[in-house]
C-alpha cells in the first residue's frame, strides 16, 4: 500500500514535471544586439515578450542577443533548432543566408527572417512599411519647423533609409512648401556618440527639427537639451526628451510574431510568404503625440496615418521626380513595390548625393 | 564651397565636448605608457567608468559624485589589470585585451536595469568676464567643469614630466626598468599606482560620456572610443600638449565631416574616417625615423614585463 | 620578500595543474556570478563546459563546430607566437584578417561567374598575399625606421576596418542585393566556395589547415635552424646576435608568417562558414588569437588546446544563453576571468617563485 501511495507519488510529480516543461511550442529569437538598446532590438524583445504573454505556459520563448551576422548566426540557430525549437525569428537583414542554410537543414522548423528577400518552403519573410510612419512625421515635422530646416541623421545608404528620407520630405514639403532637409550618413546603426554629434552638427547649422534613421536614443537627449524637436525611432523615446519628442515610430511586432505563432500551432503556417506590413496591420504605430504639436496639426497628422491605413493615401503619390528632375511618378501613380524595395535615388527637391 | 551654415566658433566648442572622453582616456595611458605598461584595456575601463558614473548618479542624483564613481570604478577595474600584469607577470597585451571583454560585460550586466533613464544635467560652468569675450568665449569659457578639469590635467602632467622628480622617475622606470630598478626604485609599485592612475582617467572620460556628452547608458556606448584613445597616445608621440592638440585634430575631422555632410557636399566619408590613423602611422615614421633619441619614441621598456624584485 | 627566478626545467606537474587550476577558479567565481543572478550554476557550467562535447542533444554537431569556430583562431595564433617568441609584436592580426578576405574576395568576385579550378587556389594566394603584404607595412617600418610596430599594426587594423566599410557598400556590393551592404555569398559560388569536406559537420579547409599548422610548425620550431633562432632571441637575445642571426630577416619572417596565417584564416572564414563580405565581417578573431597564443604558452599545441577552450566557451556559451536565459554579458565576463585565472596562474609555470628576505635594505 505503502508502494502504491509511493510510486503514484513518484508518477504523478514525474507528470507534472513532464506537463510544466511540455510548453506545445519553442520558438526562438536572434538578435543582433543587446535587446537593452531601446531601438531595434528592444522592439523585437517586445515583439518577444508579447507571444509569452499571449499564450501563456503554451509557448516557450528563448532568445539570444549580440549574434554576429555571420557563420555565427548559422550555429546559434543550429543549436536552436536541435534544442527543440520549432520556430525561429531571426530579426535582422545579415541572417538571411544563414536562415537559408538552417532551413535546410531542419525542414520541420520554420523559420521567419525580417527584412530579407529569400524565401524557402520553410522561410518566410518579413518587413515593415516604416516609410508609412515617415509620412506621418515628416507632416508634423513640416509644421513644426520654424527654421524651415529639418535635420536628418541616416545610417548606411541603403533602400530602406533612402526610401524612409524621400517619405519624410515629400510629406513635409507637402505641409511646408519652404521646407529644406540637411542630411547626415554616419555609417552605423548605433554609435550613441556620433548619433549625438551629427544631431548637434544638424541643431548648429539650423535644424529645429530632428529626424533619424539610426537606433540609439542619444539624439533625442540632444534634442532636450538644445531645446529643438525630434521623434522616437523604433520605440517611444519620451523619457529621454519630454520636451523635445513630437511622437514616434514604432515597430509594432508583437501581432505579427502572435499572429505567426498561432498559425504555426493551427497548422496554417506556410513557408515562402512575403509579409510588407505597415500602419493598418499595427507593425507600424504612431506614438502618443506631444502636446507641443497643435491640434490642428494633430488631426491632420491622424488624418494622414487612417488614410494611409485605410489605403486611401499612398506615401509615395504623383505627381514626384526624381533628384534629376525626370519623372517617375505621373499624377496620381503611386509607386510600386520594386521600385521601393530598391530605392536608390533621391525625389526632386532633396539637395546632396547618396554616397556611393 | 559655401561655409555659412557652418559657425566656426561652435563648432570649435563642441569639437571640444567631443574630444574630451578621448582626451581623458588617453591622458591616462600616456601616463601608464610613461612607466613602459602597455594597457590595451582602455575601452574597458572607459565603459566601466561610464556606467560606474552613471549609476551613482542616478542613485544619488549629483553628477558630481557620479565623476566620483566613475573615477573609482576606472580605477578599480585597472586594478584587476594591475593585479595580472604587475604581481602575476602576465602578458600586458593578452591582459588588457582580456580586460576589454571583461568590462564590456560586467557594464552591460550592471547597467541592465539602467537603460532609459535620465541622469541628472551638469550644468556648464560660465567664467565670468571671459566668458563675455566674443566668439573666444563661447568656444573656450562656457564649457563644464570636467572640461576645464580636462585641460588643466594635461598641463599638470606635462608639468610634472618636465618639473618634477615623479615624472623623471616614472619615465626612467618606462625606459629601463632595470637601471631604475638598480638605482633602487621599487617599479612594481611603480607601475602599479601608474595604472591605476590610468584607470582612473578612463573611467572619468567614460563618465563623461555617459553623464554629459550622450547623457544616457546603452550597452557598448562607447563604440570603440577606446581604441581611439590608444591610437591618440601614440599620435601624440607620448606628449601631453600634443595629446591635447592630438584630440581635437581626431574630434575635429569627425566633426568637420558631419558638417561638410550637412551643407550638402559629397565627400568620402570612410576616407576621412581613416585619416586620422593613417596620418597617426605618419607620426610615428617621422618619429622614429629622425634619428636624435629624444623624449619623442615610445617608452623603450613598453610592454615588457618586469620579472625584478 | 617574493622572488622570481625563471625555472631551468619546466615541471611537466605544473604545466598541466596550471590550467587546470585556473579553469576550476573561473568556474567557483563564474559559478558565484550565475547564482548571484539567480541561474542556477551547476547547470551554466556543464552546459558550457561539458554539454557542447558530451550532451547527447547538442554535442554531435557541436562537436566538430569546436573545431570550426577554433579553426581561425589556431591559425591566426600560430602565426603570432612567432613573432611573440622573438619580441615582435604584431598586434595587429585582425586587419591582416580582414586585408586577406578583402583580397581573396576580389579575384573571387572579379572572376564571377566564370567556373575554373584555378580560381579557388587563386584565391588562397590572394588571401595569404593580402594579409602578408598588410603585415610588411609594419615590417618595413621597423626595419628602415625603428618604427614601434605594435603600434602601426593596431592602426592599420582601424584602417583595415574603414576599408572593409568601403567594400561591402561600395566596390564589393553584390549589385543584386537590391542595394544593401554586402558582397554577393562566395560560398554560393562553386569556384570559389570552401565548402564542408564531411557532410553534416561544416568541416572545411581551414579546419585541416589549422590542425596542419599546428604539426608543421611544431616540426618548424624544433628542427628547422630559423625556428631555433627565434627561440634563441626569445630566451637569450645577446647569444642570438653572437650567433649572427639576422634580426631583420627574423622580422620579415615572423611579420610574413603571422600576416599570411591571418590573411588565409580570412579567406577561408570568407569562402565558407562567412560566405560574404559584410560590414562586420571580421568579429574579433585577430584580437581573440593574441590572448589564444599567450594562453597557449606561444606553443603549437598549447595553442591547439587554447584555442578549442577558447571555442568552447564560445559554444558552450550560446547554449547557456538560450538554455538558461543568461544575458551574453554574463558570458562575456565569465570568458574575461578565465583569462584573467589563466593568464595569471601561468607565472606558477614559467617561473619558481620564493620567499626570500629582501637583500637590500
Amino acid at each position: 500500500m505503502k508502494l502504491l501511495r509511493v510510486s503514484l507519488l513518484v508518477l504523478s510529480s514525474l507528470m507534472i514535471s513532464c506537463f510544466a516543461f511540455a510548453a506545445d511550442m519553442k520558438v526562438g529569437f536572434i538578435y543582433i544586439g543587446p535587446p537593452g538598446d531601446h531601438g531595434w532590438n528592444y522592439q523585437h524583445d517586445v515583439g518577444r515578450k508579447s507571444v509569452d504573454e499571449a499564450f501563456g505556459g503554451k509557448v516557450e520563448t528563448v532568445f539570444q542577443e549580440n549574434v554576429p551576422e555571420s557563420a555565427d548566426a548559422e550555429r546559434v540557430m543550429t543549436q536552436m533548432a536541435l534544442s527543440g525549437a520549432d520556430m525561429i525569428f531571426a530579426t535582422s537583414f545579415g541572417y538571411m543566408d544563414p536562415v537559408l542554410n538552417v532551413a535546410k537543414k531542419f525542414p520541420n522548423v520554420k523559420f521567419e527572417h525580417a527584412t530579407g528577400y529569400k524565401t524557402a518552403d520553410n522561410v518566410s519573410t518579413y518587413s515593415a512599411r516604416f516609410y508609412e510612419g515617415r509620412s506621418v512625421i515628416g507632416h508634423v515635422a513640416g509644421k513644426m519647423t520654424k527654421s524651415n530646416t529639418i535635420g536628418y541623421v541616416a545610417s548606411f545608404p541603403i533602400p530602406e533609409v533612402v526610401r524612409g528620407i524621400n517619405s519624410a520630405y515629400l510629406a513635409a514639403k507637402a505641409a511646408n512648401p519652404n521646407v529644406e532637409f540637411k542630411i547626415i550618413w554616419i555609417f552605423t546603426w548605433y554609435d550613441p556618440a556620433k548619433e549625438a554629434d551629427a544631431a548637434k552638427t544638424l541643431i548648429q547649422q539650423g535644424a529645429d527639427v530632428i529626424m533619424q534613421h539610426v537606433d540609439s536614443s542619444a539624439i533625442m537627449t540632444v534634442a532636450e537639451e538644445a531645446g529643438v524637436y525630434a521623434f522616437g525611432q523604433a520605440s517611444d523615446m519620451s523619457a529621454f526628451g519630454p520636451n523635445a519628442h513630437l511622437t514616434a515610430i514604432i515597430n509594432g511586432w508583437g501581432p505579427y510574431y502572435v499572429k505567426r505563432v498561432q498559425q504555426a500551432m493551427d497548422g496554417t503556417w506556410k513557408g515562402g510568404e512575403q509579409t510588407f506590413d505597415g500602419i493598418e496591420a499595427g507593425m507600424v504605430v504612431i506614438g502618443d503625440m506631444s502636446d507641443k504639436i497643435p491640434d490642428s496639426v494633430k488631426k491632420e497628422a491622424q488624418a494622414i496615418a487612417d488614410g494611409i491605413a485605410s489605403g486611401k493615401l499612398h506615401s509615395f503619390t504623383g505627381p514626384v521626380n526624381k533628384q534629376d528632375g525626370s519623372a517617375w511618378l505621373a499624377s496620381g501613380e503611386t509607386a510600386d513595390i520594386g521600385t521601393l524595395l530598391g530605392m536608390n535615388f533621391y525625389v526632386e527637391g532633396i539637395e546632396g548625393d547618396i554616397p556611393q | 564651397m559655401d561655409l555659412g551654415d557652418i559657425q566656426i566658433s561652435l563648432l570649435l566648442a563642441s569639437l571640444i565636448v567631443a574630444a574630451t572622453p578621448i582626451l581623458l582616456a588617453a591622458l591616462g595611458e600616456l601616463i601608464v605608457e610613461k612607466t613602459g605598461v602597455l594597457n590595451l584595456g582602455v575601452e574597458g575601463m572607459m565603459i566601466f567608468g561610464a556606467i560606474a558614473g552613471f549609476i551613482a548618479t542616478i542613485e544619488t542624483g549629483s553628477p558630481w559624485v557620479g565623476f566620483l564613481f566613475s573615477i573609482l570604478g576606472g580605477a578599480s577595474i585597472a586594478f584587476i589589470f594591475a593585479l595580472v600584469t604587475q604581481i602575476f607577470r602576465a602578458n600586458q597585451v593578452a591582459s588588457g585585451l582580456a580586460l576589454t571583454l571583461f568590462g564590456l560585460g560586467l557594464s552591460s550586466l550592471l547597467g541592465h536595469s539602467y537603460t532609459g533613464i535620465k541622469p541628472a544635467a551638469f550644468s556648464d560652468l560660465h567664467i565670468p568676464i571671459l566668458s563675455e569675450i566674443p566668439i573666444l568665449g563661447v568656444i573656450l569659457f562656457q564649457h563644464d567643469p570636467i572640461i576645464y578639469f580636462s585641460i588643466l590635467a594635461v598641463a599638470a602632467v606635462y608639468f610634472l614630466f618636465r618639473n618634477f622628480r615623479l615624472g623623471l622617475i616614472l619615465k626612467a622606470v618606462g625606459e629601463n626598468h632595470d637601471s631604475a630598478h638598480a638605482l633602487g626604485y621599487n617599479v612594481i609599485v611603480i607601475r602599479f599606482g601608474a595604472i591605476l592612475v590610468g584607470g582612473a582617467f578612463a573611467g572619468l572620460g567614460g563618465g563623461y560620456l555617459s553623464l554629459v556628452r550622450v547623457p544616457q547608458w546603452t550597452e557598448g556606448m562607447t563604440a570603440g572610443a577606446g581604441w581611439i584613445a590608444l591610437a591618440l597616445v601614440v599620435f601624440a608621440s607620448w606628449q601631453p600638449l600634443r595629446l591635447l592638440i592630438g584630440a581635437y585634430i581626431f574630434g575635429g575631422v569627425t566633426l568637420l565631416q558631419l558638417n561638410l555632410q550637412a551643407l550638402g557636399l559629397e565627400i568620402n566619408v570612410a576616407l576621412l574616417s581613416m585619416s586620422p590613423y593613417l596620418v597617426t602611422i605618419g607620426v610615428l615614421v617621422f618619429m622614429s625615423a629622425r634619428r636624435s633619441r629624444g623624449s619623442l619614441e615610445a617608452p623603450r621598456s613598453l610592454g615588457k614585463t618586469f620579472f625584478g624584485l | 620578500m617574493l622572488r622570481f627566478e625563471p625555472r631551468k626545467n619546466r615541471s611537466k606537474f605544473l604545466e598541466i595543474s596550471a590550467p587546470i587550476i585556473a579553469v576550476i577558479m573561473t568556474m567557483i567565481f563564474g559559478g558565484l556570478l550565475f547564482y548571484l543572478m539567480g541561474k542556477n550554476p551547476f547547470e551554466a557550467i556543464k552546459l558550457i563546459f561539458w554539454d557542447p562535447v558530451m550532451s547527447p542533444t547538442f554535442s554531435e554537431y557541436s562537436r566538430p563546430q569546436l573545431a570550426v569556430k577554433a579553426a581561425p583562431l589556431i591559425l591566426i595564433a600560430l602565426g603570432l607566437s612567432f613573432g611573440f617568441r622573438a619580441n615582435i609584436w604584431n598586434i595587429g592580426a585582425e586587419g591582416q584578417y580582414i586585408m586577406g578576405a578583402l583580397a581573396s574576395g576580389s579575384i573571387g568576385l572579379a572572376l564571377y561567374p566564370l567556373q575554373a579550378w584555378y580560381i579557388f587556389p587563386l584565391m588562397i594566394i590572394g588571401g595569404i598575399l593580402g594579409g602578408v603584404i598588410w603585415a610588411m607595412i609594419p615590417a618595413i617600418l621597423k626595419i628602415k625606421f625603428n618604427t614601434n610596430e605594435i603600434l602601426v599594426s593596431l592602426m592599420l587594423v582601424y584602417v583595415a576596418e574603414q576599408i572593409l566599410a568601403l567594400a561591402s557598400v561600395g566596390f564589393l556590393r553584390n549589385p543584386e542585393g537590391l542595394g544593401f551592404p554586402g558582397s554577393r555569398d562566395l560560398s554560393k559560388y562553386s569556384s570559389a566556395a570552401n565548402p564542408e569536406l564531411i557532410s553534416g559537420t561544416g568541416i572545411h579547409l581551414g579546419v585541416i589547415s589549422a590542425f596542419l599548422g599546428v604539426i608543421l610548425l611544431t616540426y618548424f620550431l624544433s628542427y628547422h635552424r630559423t625556428g631555433f633562432h627565434i627561440k634563441l632571441i626569445g630566451q637569450a637575445p645577446r647569444a642570438a646576435n653572437f650567433a649572427g642571426v639576422d634580426l631583420r630577416y627574423i622580422i620579415i619572417f615572423c611579420l610574413s608568417l603571422s600576416g599570411g596565417l591571418a590573411g588565409v584564416a580570412g579567406m577561408f572564414e570568407l569562402t565558407g562558414p562567412a560566405g560574404l563580405i559584410n560590414i562586420d565581417f571580421n568579429v574579433g578573431y585577430g584580437f581573440t588569437a593574441i590572448i589564444v597564443a599567450f594562453l597557449g604558452r606561444l606553443n603549437p599545441i598549447g595553442i591547439l588546446l587554447a584555442g578549442v577552450l577558447m571555442s568552447l566557451t564560445y559554444v558552450g556559451g550560446e547554449l547557456a544563453q538560450f538554455m538558461m536565459n543568461i544575458p551574453a554579458a554574463a558570458i562575456q565576463v565569465f570568458q574575461g576571468m578565465l583569462l584573467f585565472f589563466l593568464l595569471s596562474t601561468d607565472l606558477l609555470v614559467t617561473y619558481k617563485i620564493s620567499f626570500k628576505t629582501s637583500i637590500r635594505k
